[in-house]
């Protein structure tokens, strides 16, 4: 018979090391941040060639010069324009089409309920191609407008999928009471069924978000001029231009990830639950 | 009265039907035909070449299989690598621990980042100076393992495996997560009544564990297939492009074809041999995967 110490001591040391692999790779996680936000205060000569992490001075120009004169504040700008209009589109569009699908009767309803089910699921790789020829033909290529519908479909599909999930689930007594009140279908779309499903719609905010302001290669395609280019696009573009700055294209790397990272700090409850929910019902 | 409100109710359908049949369905379908076609993406004339287009990717085109098969060595890393790294976490997170939301929260940092500031990072981290501060190969000079010192993003031995261990850096956020879950729908009952009738933890977890976690696993390796096999933006913020084929993969070559040889209709068939091969691969995932349970 083995003491109760011994089987403390393995309980502990099995403890131990848990933590010692998971702080391992915590570090690894946060380590190429950290390494960026310290190079973007370097200098030019120091940057690489200084193996210490932390800078001896500060050199927080680099911001304001990215800012300004590398131009990433004219695409940090384009970016929120992008990230908060096709937000806005997906959910108007989307609640709009969920609800429909989930309470109100009309010719087709299923088959189109289908159709967007289908296209979530069946992949198409290089549909880039395609969307490039189908913008020039509109006239849409190279404009905000082009890129910003095309987002919204991107979207779209998953969204309202999700959407209709949750209106399928919300009880129809209240709904049944805005009409005895004499609100019409779309006031109680506005009025009822949107401010329930804030649980949902922050779901679909912070994914599509996220999504619109990482995407890389619809802005590749769809955007000649430097001005209309997000963030993802710019970063690319700055480093082969001339011989690349690195310290301002460090901040420009900053820029881009900064607010991501802080979004998903304070909405990080939405972002876990909603994955780890979708993997339960997957 | 009924006429009205049905078109009403077609009024809530209207903008998603309309946006997702120009910017969807309309491409999809010009995919399949463009795909019969040889067109330069300018000139209003294209040339009909039949099943042409697809001869030449299957039979003469080896720089498409090459990308097939460094897509496909990329996917087996992640599907061992990352998925196994990714369940090890989850299973360590799953007991009772501290800091194990700290840990959840980290963890899934590198997914919500984007493929290209990854590889721009990692890219400037690894690559030697002057083009970035080859933290790699300091370290290994620094543990005395000089030998080991290579080029790791600029050698054509190396580029691909390291390609894949970014990538999979980046990606087991999702799996933990998803095992997490899975995890956590295991009655605890069910691993005591183990520990009463004398189970070690070994048993518990090959017996218990295990077998109640197949559907989850299979659900974490279609994801994983589905998302590394199109994975490519990664590659251009690390290795800044296809590197001469070493690490090309698929959606590079369709977007090189369109973008450098403004071969539209090719890029076309390349996008519908690789979806049908995409199609067919979760497909069999799932078959196996149904069988396996069945025992």
């Amino acid at each position: 018979m083995k003491s109760p110490i011994y089987y403390k001591t393995k309980k502990i040391t099995l403890n131990v090391l848990i933590h010692l692999f998971l702080i391992s790779v915590a570090v690894s996680c946060l380590f190429p941040l950290v390494w960026m936000i310290f190079a973007s205060f370097k200098t030019q000569d120091t940057i690489f060639k200084d193996a210490a992490l932390i800078p001896k001075v500060f050199h927080f120009e680099n911001y304001y010069l990215a800012w300004v004169k590398g131009g990433f504040g004219r695409y940090f700008l384009n970016s929120i324009f992008y990230t908060v209009s096709v937000v806005i589109g997906i959910v108007i569009i989307s609640s709009l089409a969920a609800y429909a699908f989930s309470r109100l009767q009309f010719p087709g309803k299923n088959l189109l309920f289908v159709m967007f089910l289908v296209a979530m699921m069946i992949p198409i790789p290089g549909s880039f191609v395609a969307l490039y020829i189908l913008l020039n033909k509109l006239h849409l290529r190279n404009t905000p407008a082009g890129y910003i519908l095309c987002m919204i479909n991107v979207g779209l599909s998953t969204s309202i999928f999700l959407l209709k999930t949750f209106f399928d689930k919300m009880p129809k007594e209240l709904e049944d009471a805005a009409r005895i009140d004499g609100c019409t279908k779309f006031g109680i779309w506005w009025h009822v069924a949107l401010p329930l499903s804030k649980p949902v719609l922050a779901v679909v905010v912070i994914f599509n978000a996220l999504n619109v302001w990482n995407e890389y290669i619809l802005a590749l395609i769809i955007f000649d001029s430097k001005g209309f280019m997000p963030l993802q696009v710019a970063l690319q573009t700055f480093q082969g231009e001339f011989v690349t700055n690195y310290p301002l294209l460090m901040a420009g790397l900053t820029i881009t990830v900064l607010p991501i990272v802080l979004v998903y700090l304070f909405m990080q409850k939405y972002i876990i639950k909603g994955v780890m929910q979708g993997a339960v019902v997957g | 009265m009924r006429l009205k409100s049905t078109l009403e109710n077609y009024l809530f359908i209207l903008p998603a039907v309309v946006i997702f049949f120009i910017f969807y369905v309309i491409p999809f379908l010009w995919v399949f035909q463009l795909g019969f076609y040889n067109w330069d993406g300018i000139l209003p004339t294209k040339t009909f070449v039949g099943l042409g287009n697809f001869k030449d990717i299957i039979f003469n085109d080896p720089s498409w299989w090459r990308s097939i098969r460094n897509a496909g060595f990329i996917t087996f890393i992640a599907l061992t690598l990352q998925n196994a790294l990714a369940f090890l976490l989850a299973w360590a997170c799953d007991r009772q621990i501290r800091l194990k939301n700290f840990y959840r929260l980290i963890f899934f940092i590198p997914p919500i980042l984007s493929e290209l500031v990854v590889g721009m990072v990692w890219g400037f981290i690894i690559r030697d100076n002057p083009q970035g501060a080859g933290l790699i190969n300091r370290g290994l000079v620094a543990l005395g393992l000089p030998n080991l010192v290579r080029g790791w993003l600029s050698d054509k031995s190396t580029v691909l495996t390291t390609v894949a261990l970014i990538h999979s850096w980046k990606g087991f956020g999702w799996g933990f997560l998803i095992f997490l879950a899975g995890l956590q729908t295991i009655p605890r009952e069910l691993y005591e009544a183990a520990k009463v009738d004398g189970a070690n933890a070994w048993q518990s977890f090959t017996k218990i564990t295990i077998p109640l976690m197949v559907p989850v696993v299979v659900l974490a390796a279609i994801l994983t297939v589905l998302g590394t096999m199109q994975a490519f933006v990664l590659i251009i913020g690390l290795v800044g492009g296809e590197f001469a084929g070493h690490a090309s993969v698929p959606v590079l070559r369709i977007l090189a074809s369109m973008r450098y040889s403004s071969r539209f209709g090719y890029a076309c068939s390349q996008g519908i041999i690789f979806g049908v091969i995409l199609i067919v691969v979760s497909f069999m995932q799932y078959r196996f995967s149904k069988k396996a349970r069945q025992g």
